[in-house]
């Protein structure tokens, strides 16, 4: 990725309940919607590490504390949970809006993206 | 954007928890599940006109309840049905009933209706019948096709179940902890029911049965998202994901059976077995063993050995001697011996295989094992003889076939 533009984190937000009852078929097709969308990105040379999670209860917790506490799964109960996130290189917040607006209109779910300027970004090495 | 794809998905979502509280409700499984099919109705005139609802669940258990209740005043009284549209217009309600719903009833619930589903007074194959139509909303037409018998005759079977459910002694209050211990141990044995019946499929059959074992995996996480800290349900998905990652490797294009050790590990699935790797790690870190985590735990090995040699038989060896003082079974001390054999030889083995011969002289896979390692001592005609048992007692073509293979490099070469 080039340029001084600002970093963001596109988090990606949806019921768990929902998405694993997808069929292969509905998943394959979501999936394939939003990489038509990250191939765009990737042209303009905007798009950064992408990543699906696996489901919250393969989650782990480690709680703060001077006997860090470990809790299985994720630390919040909430409808919907963190399934995945894309880094993204935008001019502005209304590009950012503009670059979740497309994968939100590719999706084929309900759920959320939470913007989320990077304050630090080391792409590290893994996998090269 | 509530498309129906959607919609059908969060459908197949809510039903457990649906299902449940309504079974909570109207304590009979078929009154829950018309007022389900109500308000699954309702969902899709409702839903893409007025937008999903905040919480599907909440939704669906409220105007299924309303919608029931109605049916039995309009019996009663002749009244007509509220229009579609004021069944809408429940957002301070359906608000109020997600707030209790997210407490103390959720988990109940679902593990009361899992539970009912698995009663010990049904029968292995009606409990699993039962549990793909309640919990999963499967059609009959394809549990049917599933079990190869006709529709009206699973029809039959699962009517059954429910009048033998109505009879029985359901309890409805909520379980204390030795109870739920022992419906969390009947519910996850369904489950792993449900997958055997799936993954046990012949190979010509793989597309037909193996949506129980994507059925049975969905269960395994809903169970596991109820209780995210139980150790042998995190080691029971972890075993279902891990033994259903090499599905794509199992048979070859003419259906033929293909061993593990022969199996393409590049066709295994990455995703699953990520999954089921976390899971395991995770159970262990309880030191509380069983044995789903013991068995995960072997798969697991399976799973990380890159190419079959890199496979750590000897661990294996020690997970199997465990699991055979959490569970004996000659089965089990069976399955020991391939790893006996692969870390002791072939005659160690055969030592452990034999006395087992009267209490599995009816199981293919003994004769098939048995054969094997005779074969491995260049014992020839003993060999045949444990073989051609085995192909008697084949349940399936591609099993027979496999072990004619075995038969074949028997036969010298100097045969025709």
């Amino acid at each position: 990725m080039k340029g001084p533009e600002m970093l963001y984190a596109i988090l990606c937000y949806d019921s768990e309940d929902v998405v694993c009852s997808w069929t292969k078929e509905q998943d394959d097709a979501a999936m394939a919607r939003l990489g038509a969308v990250q191939r765009k990105l990737a042209a303009e040379g905007r798009l950064g590490p992408v990543a699906r999670l696996l489901p919250t209860t393969a989650a782990t917790t480690v709680r703060k504390g001077a006997e860090p506490l470990v809790i299985d799964g994720p630390f919040a109960e909430t409808k919907e949970q963190l399934l995945g996130f894309y880094v993204v290189e935008c001019e502005s917040l209304d590009q950012a809006i503009e670059t979740a607006g497309d994968l939100a209109r590719a999706s084929s779910s309900s759920g959320a993206y939470e913007l989320r300027p990077l304050a630090v970004f080391r792409p590290g090495d893994l996998g090269t | 954007m509530t498309d129906l794809a959607w919609i059908d998905a969060a459908l197949t979502a809510a039903r457990p928890q649906a299902i449940g509280a309504l079974l909570r409700y109207f304590r009979d499984l078929d009154a829950a599940e018309e007022a389900f099919q109500e308000a699954c109705l309702r969902a899709l005139g409702n839903w893409p006109r007025n937008g999903p609802p905040r919480d599907p669940a909440a939704w669906l258990i409220l105007v299924g309840r309303n919608a029931a209740i109605d049916q039995v005043r309009h019996r009663a009284r002749q009244q007509p049905l509220p229009p579609d549209e004021l069944i809408s217009d429940l957002e301070d309600t359906e608000a109020a009933m997600a707030e209790r719903l997210d407490g103390s009833h959720y988990r109940d619930d679902i593990l009361r209706l899992l539970f009912v589903c698995c009663h010990p007074a049904l029968p292995a194959t009606q409990q699993i019948a039962l549990a793909l139509r309640i919990v999963s909303g499967l059609p009959v037409r394809r549990i049917a096709r599933a079990f190869l018998v006709g529709e009206s005759a699973m029809e039959q079977r699962i009517t059954r179940a429910k009048a033998r459910i109505a009879g029985a002694d359901v309890p409805f209050e909520a379980p204390g902890p030795v109870e739920r211990a022992e419906r969390l141990a009947a519910v996850s044995a369904m489950i792993y029911l449900v997958f055997n019946e799936g993954y046990s499929a012949a190979a010509g059959d793989t597309s037909r049965r193996a949506p129980l074992c994507d059925e049975a995996i969905r269960l395994a996480r809903l169970l596991l998202r109820l209780f995210p800290a139980e150790p042998e349900i995190l080691g029971l998905t972890a075993l279902l994901l891990l033994q259903h990652s090499r599905a794509p490797a199992r048979f070859d294009a003419s259906g033929a059976v293909v061993l593990l050790e022969d199996q393409d590990r590049a066709l295994w699935n990455r995703e699953m077995i990520a999954e089921g790797l976390a899971l395991i790690d995770k159970a262990m870190r309880h030191r509380r063993s069983g044995p789903y985590q013991v068995q995960a735990a072997i798969a697991a090995l399976h799973a990380r050995a890159r190419r079959p040699e890199e496979t750590d038989w000897a661990q294996i060896d020690l997970l199997y001697a465990t699991l055979e003082r959490l569970q004996p079974s000659p089965v089990v001390t069976l399955n020991r011996a391939v790893a006996v054999a692969k870390t002791r030889g072939p005659e160690a083995a055969l030592a452990l295989v034999e006395p087992l011969e009267p209490r599995l002289s009816g199981y293919f896979h003994f004769f098939g094992v048995k054969g094997a390692l005779l074969m491995q001592l260049g014992r020839a005609d003993d060999a045949r003889c444990a073989l051609d048992r085995a192909i008697a007692l084949a349940g399936s073509a591609a099993e027979a076939a496999h072990i004619r293979q075995h038969l074949d490099r028997l036969v010298p070469d100097t045969d025709p």
